[in-house]
């Protein structure tokens, strides 16, 4: 933008003219009429402020995207599917402290010697918040509607695709028939709905459940909802294991995460959660403030294209083609060190990471012992390649025993700052060992079509692991690669005969929860060993809350565990309001406060026209 | 303002009688071919927006279900659902089947039609940006005025600088700037405002929202006023200094008429054409809105949730705000082009 001034444009003459000091001086009283208004402001809104006396039971959390659908059928976004987790409980789900399976609807539960069977025994007098019983009919509704109706199967269809039947043999026994013997049945995460108030809802691609107030089974019930905005829990009083003590929780979206901290700062919000290390250290010793680090129940990782391949045995994709040897794939794992990462792009606040499955489950988690054992060790990656024909050339870069020349891309999402600052000490380690990478920051848009069309070579991933890891386990068998090129279930072209046998064995494992945890970790062994999946580290979970709001919250695990994000109610159904705290700034104080802006803006906008109509007079006058 | 103009512009009398014809006879055919371009555009947009976000890289369907625990069978289902399962022209055809129906389709995402999401949006939107438009513009006037009206003064070379020094800020770091000082408060200072969002949670009746409203709307609204008002500054300036050598204000002087009234009653009514368009054009885009304020304050308009579709990408969602947004401009500049020969004569000769 330039400021454009015609050469021949005269002096203004208005310097020497007599209206301009006047017109000066009316501009002095403008700017004054302004000045008056920002300082009634000032005066104004702190008093609306400080009388802001908010409910005591009430806890805000920041939430960073809005809800997709308040229908359990169809809600996909994380914070959605948190939210119903505090509004409808599942049969079975998992203990605060041990995440092991913990009854929730149902009290125990039994499988059939063949497995094909499962046979649930619901608690006895359960109400939905509209004082309806609770019955087996609610949960044999539920499954079968999933079953039969593909809309309804959008969010959890996944959960029913080897359910034969769900039928209600009495008011409280479920009893579910499968096609093959399968070990999830302990960690299915459905919530069971209604059938009084859904079997009338129509079309479920359509409906999204907002007649308020919901009707659950959990400890709260949705009382309100802002599109874009917010949405209400409230206690609800027919909870089987008593209201929670909290009587009112409002998750309030703020996309700027920044936003969020300085509004916990304030505090107008009770809960924030994903923080960075930065804001996690910035709000550390806080009057008022607590961090909570939490082990994470994410991993953070890299793949290695190992020869991209549809379930066929169609090879496509343009991969290189030396990273098909699993000496070099072994060579790249022991050239990175991960406390580097640890320290550099998690400022301490993450663990190094071997096994798929984070130390946050100790019952799956496994660590590599003695000679399976790929350590940081540069020294010995350099030997092992110069031994498997790798040769340097004149520029440091090694060939392959083919003759590529070993130059690798890696695809690294723009988005996720973790990566971005992991993926340049990864390029020089690999240097070290005589590989180039080209690091491509790119939209995660291009890293999906990167990864569907085999056309990369190493490209960021990571998974957050639920207590059940049978999901992220099966992303790696052969089952997984692609029908054709194109998308896939899996994400890293991964096929191992042994690998898929022992999935094949947990799954049938239902009856034997020690035995399956030891396949698993079989499991991941292989998958170490043939260092496709290079695991780097598990990142802390980063989340602070306002002490002086709520006093206590179980984290699960417990110790140790998170706050926000739970598989399950547990966080919020536990937690103490604190004595005499506030939470939350509440309507009234807003009210006023905004009142004060309004007078504000209306004495400002009349002052100015006032003053405006008054020299005009003047003038007319002259 | 207009009127005098009108009436002091009339053609002669004379011809009073036979005049009229010829005249409709130009205003239609102006009319006409303003119409006919806007309708070109509008469909070439429609063309365009469909093409245009096929080319994003990623697939919809990945991405929505990304790091969640779903089977091959729910993908090929969400696939179906969408119609991503047909040849290219197939969707296209159906695309535009729908558009000359008024239906926008339904939000991946959402579930839900376009149309409803955008009618929940476009309030917010409208309310913050316009808000903002109009204060920007009105303080650009009215600075930019008396900057060129005392052309080189202290007070001209302030007001420009300061107003170039906002204009270069990004807005989104002016906002939290904002937020750290007035939302949350340091040191004396208490927060005056909220952090974010349209309306508290839990605010009922009609006086009360509106007030709450208000309330969260002052950070907002000053960030935008602080960052754009400069280009009507500039413009309003430069325009009042092309009018400052004409002729007609040099008889307005001789006339004996106050400084003052010579820039009310002259320079400005004559210098007001370029803002003019400029506050048009402005107004077109009201309807995009301000994406990185709307982002930082959590604003619920149009702006964020195109770019929450983009990321999906949500197609039916984006592709639908892309047509809004352009035909919103597209619209504008249609209405600046009729309201033109209103204000100037010279444009209907």
């Amino acid at each position: 933008m330039s400021t454009v001034i015609p050469p021949t444009a005269p002096a203004p003459g208005a310097d020497g003219a007599p209206g301009a000091p006047r017109a000066r001086r009316r501009t002095a009283t403008r700017l004054l009429a302004g000045a008056a208004s920002l300082g009634l402001a000032g005066a104004l809104l702190p008093a609306g402020a400080a009388a802001a006396e908010a409910e005591q039971d009430t806890m805000t959390v920041a939430i960073s995207q809005p809800v997709d659908s308040l229908s359990p059928f169809l809600a996909q976004r994380l914070i959605s599917t948190s939210i119903h987790k505090m509004v409808y409980e599942g049969l079975v789900g998992y203990d605060p402290e041990t995440n092991e399976p913990h009854p929730m609807l149902a009290e125990s539960w039994e499988p059939s010697e063949d497995g094909l069977t499962w046979t649930y025994t619901l608690r006895e007098g359960m109400k939905w918040s509209d004082g309806e019983p609770i019955t087996a009919d609610d949960a044999a509704w539920t499954f079968t509607t999933m079953m039969e109706d593909s809309d309804a199967a959008t969010a959890n269809g996944n959960y029913v695709e080897n359910f034969e039947k769900a039928e209600a043999v009495d008011e409280r026994t479920l009893e579910v028939t499968l096609k093959e013997p399968q070990a999830t049945m302990l960690s299915m995460d459905v919530p069971i709905l209604p059938e009084h108030v859904w079997a009338e809802a129509g079309d479920y691609g359509d409906f999204h459940n907002e007649e308020f107030p919901v009707v659950g089974s959990g400890p709260f019930t949705i009382t309100g909802h802002e599109p874009n905005q917010s949405v209400t829990i409230e206690a609800n009083p027919e909870y089987y294991d008593g209201a929670p003590e909290f009587e009112k929780v409002v998750f309030r979206y703020f996309s700027d995460q920044d936003a969020q901290v300085e509004a916990l700062r304030k505090g107008e919000v009770s809960l924030v959660s994903g923080l960075t290390p930065a804001q996690a250290d910035s709000l550390e010793g806080q009057e008022g403030i607590t961090v909570n680090k939490a082990s994470g129940k994410r991993f953070q990782a890299f793949t290695v294209n190992p020869g991209a391949e549809t379930q066929d045995g169609e090879e496509f994709g343009d991969g290189h083609p030396a990273l098909e040897d699993k000496t070099l794939r072994q060579a790249i794992m022991m050239a990175i060190d991960k406390q580097e990462l640890v320290d550099t792009a998690y400022g301490g606040y993450a663990e190094p990471a071997e096994g798929y499955i984070p130390s946050r489950y100790p019952d799956y988690y496994w660590e590599p012992e003695g000679d399976d054992r790929l350590p940081f060790d540069p020294d010995a990656a350099n030997a092992m390649l110069d031994e498997a024909g790798y040769e340097e050339g004149e520029d440091g870069v090694r060939e392959s025993p083919d003759g590529d020349r070993l130059e690798l891309r890696m695809h690294t999402h723009n988005d996720r700052p973790d990566y971005v600052a992991m993926a340049p000490i990864i390029v020089e380690r690999l240097a070290d060992i005589g590989i180039e990478v080209e690091n491509k920051e790119v939209d995660p848009g291009v890293l999906s079509d990167a990864l569907h069309s085999g056309e990369y070579d190493l490209i960021w991933t990571g998974w957050s692991v639920n207590p059940d890891p049978d999901y992220v386990l099966g992303i790696h068998t052969c089952d997984a690669l692609p029908e054709e090129p194109g998308t896939m279930r899996g994400d890293a072209y991964f096929c191992n005969e042994e690998y898929d046998e022992l999935y094949a064995e947990q799954l049938a494992a239902y009856d034997d929860p020690e035995g399956r945890a030891e396949i698993i970790k079989r499991m991941q062994a292989v998958l170490y060993d043939e260092a496709v999946v290079d695991v780097l580290t598990y990142a802390d979970t980063l989340e602070a809350y306002r002490s002086d709001q709520i006093a206590s919250m179980q984290p699960q695990p417990d110790p140790g565990g998170n706050l926000w994000g739970q598989d399950g109610h547990w966080s919020f159904s536990s937690a103490v309001p604190a004595e005499g705290g506030s939470g939350g700034t509440g309507p009234s104080g807003g009210v006023i406060a905004g009142i004060a802006a309004a007078v504000v803006l209306v004495v400002g906008g009349a002052v100015f026209l006032l003053v405006r109509r008054r020299s005009a007079t003047a003038d007319d006058r002259e | 303002m207009t009127d005098t103009q009108t009436s002091g512009a009339a053609p002669p009398a004379p011809d009073a009688a036979p005049g009229p014809r010829p005249r409709a006879g130009r205003v239609l055919r102006y009319l006409g071919g303003r119409l006919l371009t806007a309708a070109v555009s509008l469909a070439a947009v429609m063309v365009t927006s469909f093409f245009l976000f096929r080319i994003l890289p990623g697939d919809p369907v990945a991405a929505m279900t990304e790091g969640r625990e779903v089977s091959v069978e729910q993908m090929e289902a969400l696939r179906r659902e969408f119609g991503l399962d047909q040849p290219l022209w197939q969707q296209f055809l159906d695309y535009c089947a729908r558009m000359l129906r008024f239906d926008l389709g339904v939000s991946y995402e959402f579930h839900r039609p376009v149309a409803e999401l955008v009618a929940e949006r476009i309030g917010p939107t409208v309310l913050l940006a316009g808000t903002g438009t109009l204060i920007a513009a009105a303080l650009g006037l009215v600075l930019g005025t008396r900057a060129a009206w005392r052309r080189g003064s202290a007070g001209d070379r302030i007001s420009s600088s300061v107003a170039l020094l906002l204009w270069s800020v990004p807005s989104f770091w002016l906002g939290l700037l904002l937020i750290v000082l007035l939302a949350s408060g340091t040191g004396w200072l208490p927060g005056l405002f909220p952090t974010g969002g349209m309306v508290s949670p839990g605010t009922t009746g009609a006086l009360d929202t509106a007030v709450d409203v208000a309330h969260h709307m002052v950070l907002p609204v000053a960030t935008m006023v602080a960052v754009v008002y400069a280009q009507y500054l500039m413009i309003m300036r430069s325009s009042v200094l092309d009018e400052m050598g004409a002729d007609y204000l040099t008889t307005a002087r001789a006339k004996g008429l106050r400084d003052d009234l010579v820039l009310r009653r002259h320079a400005v009514p004559n210098a007001l054409l370029p803002t003019v368009t400029l506050i048009f054009l402005n107004l077109g885009r009201v309807f995009g809105g301000v994406i990185l304020i709307e982002t930082v304050f959590a604003w619920p308009g149009l702006g964020s949730l195109f770019y929450s579709g983009l990321k999906v990408p949500d197609l039916p969602l984006v592709q639908a705000l892309f047509v809004i947004f352009a035909g919103a401009v597209i619209i504008m500049n249609l209405l600046a082009d009729l309201v033109y020969p209103l204000l100037d004569p010279r444009v209907r000769t």
